[in-house]
């Protein structure tokens, strides 16, 4: 017993921030982005915090679910932009959206959605009585981007993903995998002031090292959805639709021709929002419903991988 | 072996006649960035079964064909 998705929901800021603004900014070009990256424009928040575009977002699924704040069992958020690191933006986004249920935050860089997935499932088992739970991811990343580094800050975008999960028999397997300290991606805590600590720390930014994060990403798509087909008896026809995080769209068309997939069954919107972390795939794969293209029974292979290394993905019949 | 392999991925993946591919022909003359590198990279090490990290010094077709031989031979 798991859960299927009822209700989906997504939220970007409204300053949409374009190459050619970027270019204003940093020594790059349109050309440049459009080509390395795949990202057009990017949603920049100038006046919400986190939690304030993860509760917009928790708030559009649960309406698009036709239910409401007190009917959640649970929620469960990711970010490695909150504003607080605690209250959490899981405990900011129950008060924003006046739920009273049980909420807590976990951190799995850009694959967290899909630590959340695999997490509600796991309290689906283990509370009997709980029919409901909400994940978001959230992230304000412009807030813990190097604004002078051309090869991280025109990568990402702000925004918010978030999905009503119901007690059903929707989620069918996953394949997670941590690497763990390797830091070809790492975002570094403020050190802080104290007087007695002596040892340094990167500045507190996204840092990447962009081909071996290609590589990894690329392997990580690869494998994990080999896995999941040979694993469950299927083959790539059997699937309608793949999710992948939306990194970079090099890496989601370099790992379709690997796998010898049909890279139209890979949806992609990064071109729009750029790289949203933890909010990149329930923001994608919202839009793949919005779209009219995914259909009830449907199944659908979300992918995601990032910052730890943690890389996962899941089969679900939507 | 090495050389007529990567000349074959390389004319493939730039839309280039290989006989137009020389040992000294530069990787930014084919229109060849770092992340086609790394893709040529990952493509290299399924087919010889070696770990290859491209660098910026790897600039030339020569280079790179000598730089997989090493790792074959190794």
């Amino acid at each position: 017993m798991s859960f299927r998705i009822t209700g989906t929901g997504m939220y970007v800021p409204p300053k949409a921030v374009t190459n050619d603004d970027l270019a204003q900014i940093v020594e790059t070009n349109d050309e440049w982005i459009s080509k390395r990256v795949g990202v057009k424009e990017r949603h920049i928040s100038e006046n919400e915090w986190t939690s304030e575009m993860g509760a917009k977002a928790a708030q559009a699924a649960l309406d698009d679910a036709g239910c409401k704040a007190e009917d959640l069992d649970m929620i469960l958020a990711a970010s490695v932009s909150g504003e607080t690191v605690s209250p959490s933006m899981a405990n900011m986004i129950q008060n924003r959206i006046g739920a009273t249920c049980p909420a807590m935050e976990l951190n799995a860089a850009c694959a967290a959605f899909l630590y959340l997935l695999e997490t509600a499932a796991a309290y689906f088992a283990l509370h009997k009585e709980y029919n409901r739970i909400l994940v978001v991811g959230c992230e304000r990343i412009s807030g813990i981007l190097d604004w002078t580094d051309r090869s991280t800050c025109v990568i990402f975008g702000d925004g918010a993903g978030a999905a009503v999960l119901e007690r059903g028999e929707g989620y069918l397997d996953s394949v997670l995998t941590v690497k763990g300290g390797d830091d070809v991606i790492k975002i570094p805590h403020f050190p802080g002031t104290s007087p007695f600590f002596t040892l340094e720390q990167d500045s507190p930014y996204i840092h990447m090292q962009g081909q071996e994060t290609f590589k990894y990403a690329v392997s990580a798509i690869s494998s994990d959805i080999t896995t999941l087909l040979e694993r469950n008896h299927l083959t790539i026809d059997d699937i309608a639709w793949i999710v992948p995080h939306q990194a970079n769209v090099r890496i989601i068309d370099f790992a379709a021709k690997r796998l010898g997939i049909d890279p139209g069954k890979m949806f992609v919107n990064i071109e729009k929002y750029g790289n949203t972390s933890s909010a990149s795939v329930p923001i994608a794969f919202h839009e793949l419903k919005e779209s009219g293209k995914l259909k009830r029974g449907d199944k659908v292979i979300l992918c995601a991988f990032g910052g730890g290394l943690s890389n996962m993905a899941c089969l679900i019949e939507y | 072996m090495v050389k007529e392999k990567i000349i074959a991925m390389l004319a493939e993946s730039t839309d280039t006649d290989a006989s137009e591919i020389t040992l000294d022909t530069q990787f930014s003359d084919l229109g060849i960035d770092s992340l086609d590198m790394t893709e040529m990279a990952m493509d290299l090490e399924d087919e010889f079964g070696i770990e290859f990290t491209p660098s910026p010094e790897i600039n030339t077709v020569g280079k790179l064909i000598e730089a997989v031989e090493k790792l074959t031979e190794a």
